[in-house]
């Protein structure tokens, strides 16, 4: 007999995978990747201008922007803000769901204990992000191969190790994410509310404390230092090559690489201790 | 007669939600292997609380409870028992077999078995021709049945069933009485929730009841419904009464719209006939009739003193 944590991941994935909103999750990533990336930055190159999204780069720095040596930067730039918020919908979606729909209770009377339950839908929640993020990273490739083919420009790729630490700390930063909105779905038992906290936090709390410590409050910095989305930023920063365009918004060299990697891992293994603890402990009326 | 084994223990069960709240109150209860049990009581008695704790979902505030000799809700006891609790739970973007297939997984079906398995169980509850249609399309009869064909994926020992004729059309509850039975004659042992008390009496071989969070009385349905009454139409209604009050081989009258439920061996019928008319009382109609599930239900849930024991 099989274990019941594989079962729960298998049972996981083939949900997710006919999920229509998964999809879509993903669809929206890889496009808002593909514009900000690619495309934005190869139009204002045709047309000879910056332009206020480019930040004044020159239309020469805003092609090399775009060709294969830069698919680790241009593929996981993003993901301290859109790509994460992504991601924290993801996880509130399939946890939280649940308890909307009431398949909890389907899910808990079948085999598996609870933690068996929650660890193999963790464990499908990191894989299905390891596959869109491969597919992230197949799809910057093609652009961006497209783009120096028409340009005839050189096509280099960054090394193994540069591709694989990319992929590595893109990975974490989405599950980081998506591990808090799975906590969320399992604490507030819905999907509403964690969605709607998260976005808030993601997009409105992360940049406001952002903002006033660098401004206005230099007594917030150490809050700063310790939010998600700063450390995600963070991380992102250390892969970045090409410093003559603007990163993209959350970027930032607020703290440094291991800090960043041990912040991040404490996230997730306190959203998800958070979310064990409510699975085990309270009844499923 | 050799006793069948008991499949569910439970010993002093308790659910308590805070200080004010007790929603099952040290109740006790045994269920045999192979028999169809009936878990009767009103909306609100602690029924699907009780059968909640029994598959781990809830945990007890205090007392015992045995699921096929294991603790509820573990891997040990879960694999071995089908369930349908507070109606069917399923993801609506996905197919009736889709379904099935992720709630087999769940289960621990071998891979290999999934789709034999899933078929069988689509063919059991009638449902094959619909399998392929989402979820969310499926008429609340339909998503019954569904939770039905979930429970037995695993052809578990135990089948807990709550209120599973919910939402049924008379052909779908029927046909859902006559699986049932099927069921309890394939060796497995049913336990089955319900307020519908016609369907409990034509299937269950024994029934307890609950209200107010405690068992007021179990039994076979045979030993809950009793003798047979003794139904009088006579005038002076009053005076009938009263004479019928008086003999010692009555042990109990209850008038009903203009009727006297009489209790009373059928032995003692002429008696009670001779005695009214001996009395100057006319008797218009003098029969027995059995009592149905539904008049002793009410009885016991009625009662105030069965009501707080």
């Amino acid at each position: 007999m099989s274990s019941p944590v594989i079962d729960t991941t298998a049972a996981e994935l083939l949900k997710l995978v006919r999920r229509p909103a998964a999809w879509v999750l993903l669809a929206v990533a890889a496009v808002l990747n593909l514009i900000f990336a690619y495309v934005v930055p190869y139009l204002s190159y045709t047309s000879g201008s910056g332009g206020g999204m480019t930040d004044g780069a020159t239309p020469e720095q805003l092609l090399a922007s775009t060709l294969p040596d830069q698919l680790v930067a241009n593929t996981i730039g993003g993901f301290a803000v859109f790509a994460g918020a992504l991601a924290l919908v993801l996880g509130a979606l399939m946890f939280g769901s649940e308890y909307g729909w009431g398949t909890v209770k389907t899910m808990l009377t079948q085999r598996a204990g609870r933690g068996s339950v929650l660890l193999g839908q963790l464990t499908a929640l990191a894989v299905a992000i390891a596959v869109g993020l491969l597919v992230m990273f197949g799809l910057g490739a093609l652009t961006s191969t497209g783009i120096a083919l028409a340009e005839d420009q050189a096509i280099n790729w960054p090394g193994p190790l540069d591709l694989a630490q990319g992929y590595g700390y893109g990975w974490l930063i989405l599950l980081t994410w998506a591990v808090l909105g799975a906590a969320l779905g399992v604490l507030l038992r819905g999907v509403a509310l964690p969605i709607g906290l998260g976005v808030v936090w993601v997009l409105g709390i992360e940049n406001l404390v952002t903002a006033m410590a660098t401004s206005v409050l230099d007594a917030l910095e150490p809050l700063r230092d310790v939010l998600p989305g700063v450390n995600a930023g963070s991380l992102i920063n250390t892969v970045l090559v090409d410093r003559s365009v603007e990163p993209a918004p959350g970027v930032t060299d607020a703290v440094g690489e291991g800090r960043a990697l041990l912040t991040l891992a404490c996230y997730l293994v306190v959203a998800g201790v958070a979310a064990a603890w409510s699975m085990r402990r309270r009844d499923i009326t | 007669m050799k006793i069948a084994e008991p499949v569910v223990e439970v010993r002093e069960l308790t659910k308590r939600y805070g200080d004010h709240i007790t929603a099952v109150d040290r109740i006790n209860l045994t269920v045999r292997r192979g028999e169809v049990f009936g878990f009767l009581g009103p909306n609100g008695a602690g029924k699907t609380t009780t059968l909640r704790m029994l598959l781990g979902l809830i945990a007890p505030t205090s007392g015992d409870v045995g699921v096929l000799g294991q603790r509820p809700g573990t891997p040990a006891a879960l694999a071995r028992v089908g369930a349908l609790i507070e109606g069917p739970a399923f993801y609506p973007y996905l197919s009736g077999r889709h379904n099935l297939r992720v709630v087999a997984r769940y289960g621990g079906v071998p891979s290999a078995r999934i789709d034999e398995r899933v078929g069988a169980v689509l063919r059991t509850v009638d449902l094959a021709d619909r399998a392929d249609d989402k979820f969310a399309t499926y008429s609340l009869g339909m998503k019954q049945r569904l939770g039905v064909a979930a429970a037995l994926l695993k052809d578990p020992e135990l089948i807990v069933l709550d209120e599973p004729t919910n939402g049924l059309d008379p052909a779908g509850m029927r046909d859902m009485r006559r699986l049932i039975r099927e069921l309890g004659t394939e060796g497995r042992t049913v336990l089955l929730s319900s307020h519908l008390l016609g369907e409990v009496q034509q299937i269950c071989d024994r029934v307890a009841v609950i209200n107010h969070g405690q068992i007021v009385t179990e039994g076979t349905v045979d030993e809950l419904r009793g003798d047979a009454e003794l139904v009088v139409v006579a005038t002076p209604s009053d005076v009938a009464r009263d004479r019928l009050e008086a003999m010692p081989e009555v042990e109990n009258v209850h008038p009903t719209e203009g009727r006297l439920h009489v209790r009373v061996d059928a032995l003692h019928t002429a008696l009670v006939n001779r005695t009214l008319v001996e009395a100057g009382i006319a008797v218009t109609e003098l029969r027995r009739a059995e009592r149905e599930l539904e008049d002793v239900f009410f009885e016991i849930t009625q009662s105030p003193e069965l009501n707080h024991v």
